[in-house]
């Protein structure tokens, strides 16, 4: 035997006939006999002592002493290994590197081993997509039994076989529908499709991360992300073409496929964050996971966006604090950015939805977990306008809704236009809501998006109306969500409340309470998520605020938040009756909020409505305490005026009564 | 000497080195891993120890005798010289390892020194055992007799 085996790559191939060959499956009935290892580790002693045990345990051994000559073996020959085993501390080459290349390019199961077993350095390697990690001096016990990770990884890629090909389709046709500009109805069907083929391809990604990559899917990590992005910003993004890109980051092993996809996904988001109005429903749920971890994500994407947006100049400084003062439904702070901006990777981060989520919000624990919680982060508590739109955004960030926060032009305009957008996107949802209310309600867009968020209609959409103008009971916070920002969050769980129900839980305890702030989008985001609540109308949600409806709004109002925000939302009364008349209030708080101050979501709806000036001002809310007044005040503002208008003929009494405070007649609103 | 009494000393003497710590568990690992196909695994691969790890110590002596020492380096150095004393069961060559890696981090040049100097020792040291050890065995089997699995 060679004992200075580590320069040369030494390969003692047993017998072919008493090697079992790997089958179609991989498995034959020698199996793990004659398993192809490729052992990587510049110490000869322990290569030598591997080696030995290696094939004590009838393995067909390769070594070699240098991480390049292991690759260089790979790559002349992909067939050739079934394993490879490497050391962590190697001169030439760190082993973290090499794991990652064989992940990239041959995908083969990765073992790494070192006399070191420091936690960090163990856990680098899960993060790295090792299969497992030994700690020298390794026993020959642990090198029997390394076949079960062969068998594993090839189970996974069968099953990621059938299910990418369905994935790739999704894509497709989601490509199509946001190419068509989504023509509705057509969109939605596709993008569900979409939604649960990446919903599918996110779980099995996700159930995958810890052993290597499976391919074809690469996963993007931060730095990979990041390389990404530089690349992109270098070219432009105009002319950011997935070869050139591909050539920059210069990562071996991605493919122009790999790129490709993750440039698509990446132009939709900035899509997202400029305003431009598409198709939302793919974006959403290819950043956004399942529903359910949607919330996390929104509120990453809030922080995202409101970031984004901030950057863009777009978003006064102040008012970014604002929204995210809002969405943690801190009330008063404005100068306070409660939730850290998630940084931009984490949209594309796939790899847990937790990691997207979590990293934007500031203490909220639990992101993931409850849904409402999200969806307010990082909205303001003074929402001006711009806050609005950006919280609109936030907010439909959330639900993975499309909501484009536009930024340009005029904020009303661009919310009803936005709102309008969601309508189409919801396909069809969102006119239903229209239809029921008679108004764009979702013009303001954010509700949509939010709405789209509950899509569990039972919570109450809580909108943060601050009706309860003087009555505490509006406190909506108390129950939740509404405290501080109020926009329209839909969440999944029916949380939409605006305020974030979900996401200011801590805030405010939300939750469940009943007072969700279900946004009046709650109508679209539920369409959007395919559920079934609407927002307005949508019988749990909407006005409901947590089963016990209607007429409770027992601080929080249900109702979209915007609409709450509205005096109309003594229109709100009835809830029972409506939706239109939460609709409505939205409206007319929206318009309100379009006045320009930025209602201090974290008032109390309470106080919302006390304030005389009729529209519900978005400078009201924060007076009025409502503090979900989630809807960016972008609302078409006669849009809401006739809506409030309406609701209030219909019946304010009601809404006093019910909320407790005084009904703020909707005549005040400026029409 | 005869067979039987050359093979308790070596019993003897194989246990004391464990007693002492000079050798641990892996020691074993790598008797039980010789056998007809490779009679000679043990001698090999400790062979390829000493080699290396001479290599290394005086590396390391070279290292640590610069005038900007590169702690890296003599970490990324002790943490070689740690793993392969570990893999073939150098026990007290391995400890004394960990200590030296404790210093390198904290940059103490006296206490690299010190644990460089302790660490030659117990090369040294066990170095002599196991060379004496295997002179028994080479004399069990020249004078005809197996060399006896020691528990």
């Amino acid at each position: 035997m060679n004992l200075g085996c580590g320069q040369a790559v030494e390969s003692m191939s047993m017998p072919s006939s008493s090697v079992s060959c790997k089958s179609g499956d991989g498995v034959s009935d020698q199996f793990p006999v004659g398993l192809r290892v490729l052992l990587v580790d510049d110490d000869p002693t322990c290569l030598l002592i591997l080696e030995k045990m290696l094939r004590n345990c009838l393995y067909e051994v390769t070594k070699c002493n240098r991480a390049e000559i292991a690759l260089s073996l790979l790559r002349e020959n992909r067939n050739g290994f079934d394993i490879v085993i490497s050391d962590v501390h190697m001169p030439d080459m760190d082993g973290f590197k090499l794991l990652e290349y064989v992940g990239l390019e041959m995908d083969l199961p990765v073992i790494m081993m070192s006399a070191d077993d420091g936690k960090n350095v163990v856990m680098k390697g899960i993060t790295h997509g090792a299969c497992d990690y030994l700690i020298k001096p390794v026993r020959i016990e642990a090198l029997r039994n390394i076949w079960q990770h062969v068998v594993r990884k090839k189970r996974h890629e069968w099953k990621d076989a059938e299910q990418v090909g369905s994935v790739e389709d999704g894509e497709r046709q989601q490509k199509l529908a946001e190419d068509a500009d989504y023509s509705s109805s057509a969109n939605e069907s596709n993008w569900r499709n979409s939604k649960r083929r990446r919903d599918e391809e996110e779980d099995a990604e996700e159930r995958d991360d810890t052993c290597t990559m499976k391919k074809p899917r690469v996963v993007w990590s931060v730095e990979l992300h990041q390389q990404f992005v530089a690349a992109v910003n270098q070219l432009g993004i105009d002319k950011a073409v997935p070869k050139k890109i591909l050539e920059m980051m210069s990562v071996p092993g991605l493919t122009r496929e790999n790129v490709a996809s993750h440039l698509q996904k990446y132009r939709l988001y900035l899509r997202r964050l400029s305003g431009v109005s598409q198709h939302q429903g793919g974006l959403n749920n290819s950043f956004m996971g399942p529903p359910e971890a949607t919330f996390g994500s929104m509120s990453s994407f809030n922080g995202l966006d409101l970031q984004a947006l901030a950057a863009t100049g777009q978003l006064p400084a102040q008012s970014l604090a604002t929204l995210q003062a809002a969405a943690y439904g801190r009330s008063t702070s404005k100068s306070a950015i409660p939730m850290p901006l998630v940084d931009q990777r984490n949209l594309f981060s796939f790899e847990t939805p937790k990691l997207r989520c979590g990293e934007g919000q500031q203490q909220q624990p639990n992101n993931n977990n409850s849904k409402q919680l999200n969806l307010l982060h990082g909205i303001p508590t003074n929402m001006e306008p711009k806050q609005l739109v950006s919280l609109h955004q936030s907010a439909q960030s959330f639900g993975g809704m499309n909501m484009q926060v536009n930024t340009h032009g005029s904020q009303s305009n661009s919310l009803l236009s936005r709102t309008q957008m969601l309508n189409e996107t919801s396909d069809g949802h969102v006119s239903r809501l229209q239809s029921s209310t008679g108004q764009p309600i979702m013009s303001t867009g954010c509700a949509i998006g939010v709405l789209a968020q509950n899509n569990n209609a039972r919570g109450p959409l809580y909108i943060p109306v601050s009706i309860a103008s003087s009555t505490p009971d509006f406190s909506v916070n108390n129950d939740t969500d509404l405290s501080g920002s109020s926009f329209p969050l839909g969440s999944n769980a029916g949380m939409s409340t605006f305020s974030s129900k979900g996401v200011l839980q801590e805030e405010f305890n939300s939750e469940t309470k009943g007072s969700r702030g279900s946004l009046l989008s709650y109508d679209i985001l539920n369409e959007l998520h395919q559920q079934k609540s609407h927002v307005w109308g949508s019988q749990n949600v909407g006005l409901t605020y947590d089963a016990s409806q209607h007429a409770n709004i027992r601080g929080s109002l249900d109702v979209s938040p915007s609409v709450l925000v509205q005096q109309g939302f003594s229109s709100f009364q009835n809830v029972g009756q409506n939706r239109n008349a939460v609709s409505k209030a939205v409206f007319s708080a929206r318009q309100e909020s379009g006045h320009g101050n930025a209602p201090n979501f974290s008032r109390q709806l309470n106080t919302f409505l006390v304030d005389s000036s009729p529209s519900v001002k978005a400078e009201r809310l924060p007076d009025s305490s409502y503090q979900n007044i989630l809807f960016p005040e972008q609302f078409s503002q006669e849009d809401l005026m006739s809506v409030l208008l309406k609701q209030q003929q219909e019946g304010t009494g009601l809404v006093e009564s019910e909320f407790g405070f005084d009904g703020h007649p909707l005549d005040n609103l400026p029409v | 000497m005869e067979v039987g009494q050359l093979q308790e000393r070596f019993v003897d003497y194989t246990k004391s080195l464990f007693c002492e710590g000079f050798l641990d568990d892996q020691f074993l690992q790598l008797q039980q891993l010789q056998d007809e196909s490779n009679p000679d695994f043990v001698v090999e691969v400790v062979s390829l120890f000493f080699e290396d790890s001479e290599k290394l110590l005086n590396d390391l002596t070279k290292t640590l005798d610069q005038q900007f020492v590169d702690y890296k380096r003599v970490d990324a150095q002790v943490h070689q010289l740690k793993g392969s004393s570990s893999s073939i069961g150098a026990q007290r060559v391995k400890n004394a390892c960990i200590g030296f890696r404790n210093f390198c981090e904290e940059q103490n040049i006296e206490g690299c020194l010190r644990c460089l100097h302790q660490v030659k020792q117990e090369y040294s040291l066990v170095k002599n055992k196991l060379q004496t050890l295997f002179r028994l065995e080479q004399q069990i089997v020249a004078a005809g007799g197996a060399i006896p699995m020691v528990e």
